[in-house]
């Protein structure tokens, strides 16, 4: 084992599966010689060269245009998306073409993508460069979506979506990045749609995702010394989600809550409490509960944007009331 | 110009199946409705045949919503492509989506969407790959009028000009889009003028002539393999009919459209291939015989063809 950063295990993901794979390529802004804007791809440009880390030209759609019809011919693209919040710009793309295509071509068109981008609040950003978004990819049939909150999971987690034959969007989160964690020296893949318990526990289970893990951990070791028991489960992958992971832990605990940073309304969070409504309502001792930030825009100001992100404060006092 | 008696011949019929086609799929659609929108591209074929006709197999192209003669010339058999328009079993895909945007891979036709300007973004993209797997293939896309107006059209040309992509951009400008004319889409003339702001080589031919279509789409071509890059062929035309066969074309005046039809590209390429004895009056009425006989064909076997089953909607949303 050794201990790695977030940031480290993405760029480790890359390099591993470029070197695996040839057809495997990245594209985006400033990737190349400056890094990309939070240093993931720093270096890989010195052992595979400006072809296969392609800087492009400011313009987003074309990058993930490109990067759909790359793949249509053969090639595994891994295009990145600076932040997240661009992603409105290339929406047409992954909707209309990387999502639909296999379907339209009676399976025989496959457009094997990643489709990269850095995601949430923390770093004072403001409104255009710090949304979480993956509550607008929920409802895109034919993409699958990573959300991984370790260093562990986002290594194990970029390598198989890589070798995926679908297109995955993967969302880093920037205040993961500089993050560590142990991850074993030997090559090892996960799985896309199996859920991780992070945490053990008996009374409550938290379902949360990428930045709001470590909260949630944090919060449960504090509820722990109180004697509850929390148990904090990490879907990992919100397309496909392992519903079943999520109700059998459920139907131990009786009590749900669901934390995530991205807006309450329509997030992931609404599908995931929709789904435990129903396959887990007779274990059910509490209502399903969501914590997620307001409606709003990301605010800029530091005590703004921290009260924006639902913090270990609010998870613990969500688990008091579910437990009354 | 390096065609045979026998390759112009194909032209021709390739030419006459496509607006032949055309016009049985709009009269069924008049007579009784098809499940397919019919968006007619008579007036226009010369530009499909022309920019396609002796492509090889792994080079790409994604047509546009009028370049139905691209499937024909790529091999699509006629009556796949009727039964597309029918919803049937047969058609392509299943006929999981319109046959507009059919795609075959195996024929090196790659799935365009009714995004208008999207597309392009995908064939740059496709030249992209070529490139980088080493082929000599070239990625060939058409569009109209409207399409640059696009970001993507922009964005496109400008990636494959930095890169120095096999890509060919195919402008099949008929003056309108939808009802708005080209007057009130772009302030410059041509779409031409667009690519040479972009740094993309750009030729103007006319669209209604097939071998002008094909000369320069082959110049292009050449060009993308010897790694020299992108070129905007644009095909000035006309589109006869209105933007899809529940267009009621009120925005043309009829004299206009009539005085279109005095310029027929299919009529025009038998007269050529008549006064150059490539065509008699007899063959040119054998091959006719034969283009009918196929969309009768064609037509029957998608009347008979049965629907796929409903469940059959839920499957290949994800690739294994």
């Amino acid at each position: 084992m050794k201990e790695i950063t977030y940031r480290e295990a993405l760029r480790e993901a890359l390099a591993e599966e470029m070197r695996r794979d040839e057809k495997v390529f990245m594209m985006g802004e400033d990737i190349a010689n400056y890094g990309g804007s939070f240093k993931v791809t720093l270096g890989l440009v010195e052992e595979f060269g400006t072809n296969r880390v392609k800087d492009t030209p400011l313009a987003e759609s074309v990058i993930v245009g490109a990067a759909v019809g790359a793949a249509m011919v053969g090639m595994r693209p891994v295009p990145e998306i600076m932040f997240a919040d661009f992603m409105v710009l290339v929406m047409d793309h992954i909707v209309n073409n990387a999502a639909k295509m296999t379907y339209m071509s009676d399976g025989e068109l496959k457009v094997p993508m990643v489709l990269r981008a850095a995601q949430g609040a923390g770093t004072g950003s403001g409104a255009h460069h710090c949304q979480s978004v993956e509550g607008w990819l929920m409802n895109i049939p034919g993409i699958k979506i990573v959300i991984p909150s370790t260093p562990y999971d986002a290594k194990g987690l970029m390598k198989a979506a890589i070798r995926d034959n679908n297109p995955v969007v993967f969302l880093e989160h920037k205040m993961l990045y500089a993050t560590k964690g142990m991850i074993p020296e030997e090559e090892y893949v996960i799985e896309l749609g199996k859920a991780d318990i992070k945490r053990e526990g008996s009374d409550v289970t938290v379902i949360a995702y990428s930045a709001m893990i470590p909260k949630a951990l944090k919060a449960a070791e504090i509820l722990a010394k109180e004697g509850i028991s929390v148990e904090v489960i990490d879907p990992r992958t919100l397309k496909p989600l392992d519903t079943a992971t999520l109700v059998k832990s459920v139907a131990k605990t009786k009590r749900a809550l669901i934390v995530h940073e991205s807006c309450l309304t329509g997030g992931a969070g609404a599908e995931i409490a929709a789904i435990l409504a129903k396959e887990a309502f007779d274990y059910l001792d509490a209502p399903i509960t969501r914590i997620g930030a307001p409606d709003t825009p990301v605010p800029f100001s530091p005590p703004l944007e921290k009260y924006f992100i639902p913090s270990e404060q609010r998870i613990i006092q969500g688990i008091r009331d579910l437990l009354g | 110009m390096n065609l045979t008696k026998d390759e112009l011949r194909e032209m021709y019929r390739l030419l006459l199946l496509t607006r032949k086609n055309d016009e049985r799929v709009n009269e069924i659609y008049a007579r009784k409705g098809l499940p397919e929108l019919p968006h007619s591209c008579m007036g226009e074929e010369a530009i499909a045949v022309g920019c396609t006709y002796k492509l090889r197999q792994d080079d790409y192209i994604i047509p546009s919503l009028r370049a139905r003669g691209m499937f024909l010339v790529k091999g699509i058999p006629t009556k796949v492509m009727m039964a597309g328009a029918y919803g049937k079993r047969t058609g392509p895909a299943r006929s999981i989506s319109t046959s507009h945007h059919m795609g075959d891979m195996s024929k090196g036709i790659m799935l365009g969407t009714g995004l208008i300007g999207s597309s392009v973004a995908v064939a740059t993209g496709a030249a992209l790959g070529l490139k980088d797997m080493g082929k000599d293939s070239v990625s060939l896309i058409s569009f109209g009028d409207g399409a640059s107006s696009q970001g993507d059209f922009f964005e496109s040309l400008n990636l494959a000009a930095i890169w120095k992509l096999p890509v060919i951009f195919v402008c099949e400008n008929n003056g309108y889009a939808i009802s708005t004319t080209t007057d009130r889409q772009m302030a410059v003339e041509n779409v031409a003028d667009k690519a040479a702001g972009l740094g993309v080589s750009a030729v103007i031919v006319d669209g209604n002539d097939v071998l002008a279509v094909f000369e320069a789409t082959q110049e292009a071509v050449a060009r993308a393999r010897r790694g020299e890059g992108p070129t905007l062929v644009e095909c000035k035309t006309n589109r006869w009919h209105g933007h899809s066969e529940n267009d009621r074309d009120n925005y043309r005046n009829p004299a206009e459209v009539e005085a279109m039809k005095r310029d027929d590209c299919v009529k025009r390429f038998e007269k050529y291939l008549l006064d150059k004895g490539v065509l008699t009056p007899e063959l040119a009425a054998k091959i006719m015989q034969s283009v009918l006989q196929e969309i009768d064909e064609a037509v029957k076997f998608a009347e008979e063809s049965p629907f796929p089953a409903p469940e059959e909607a839920l499957r290949d949303v994800y690739a294994d």
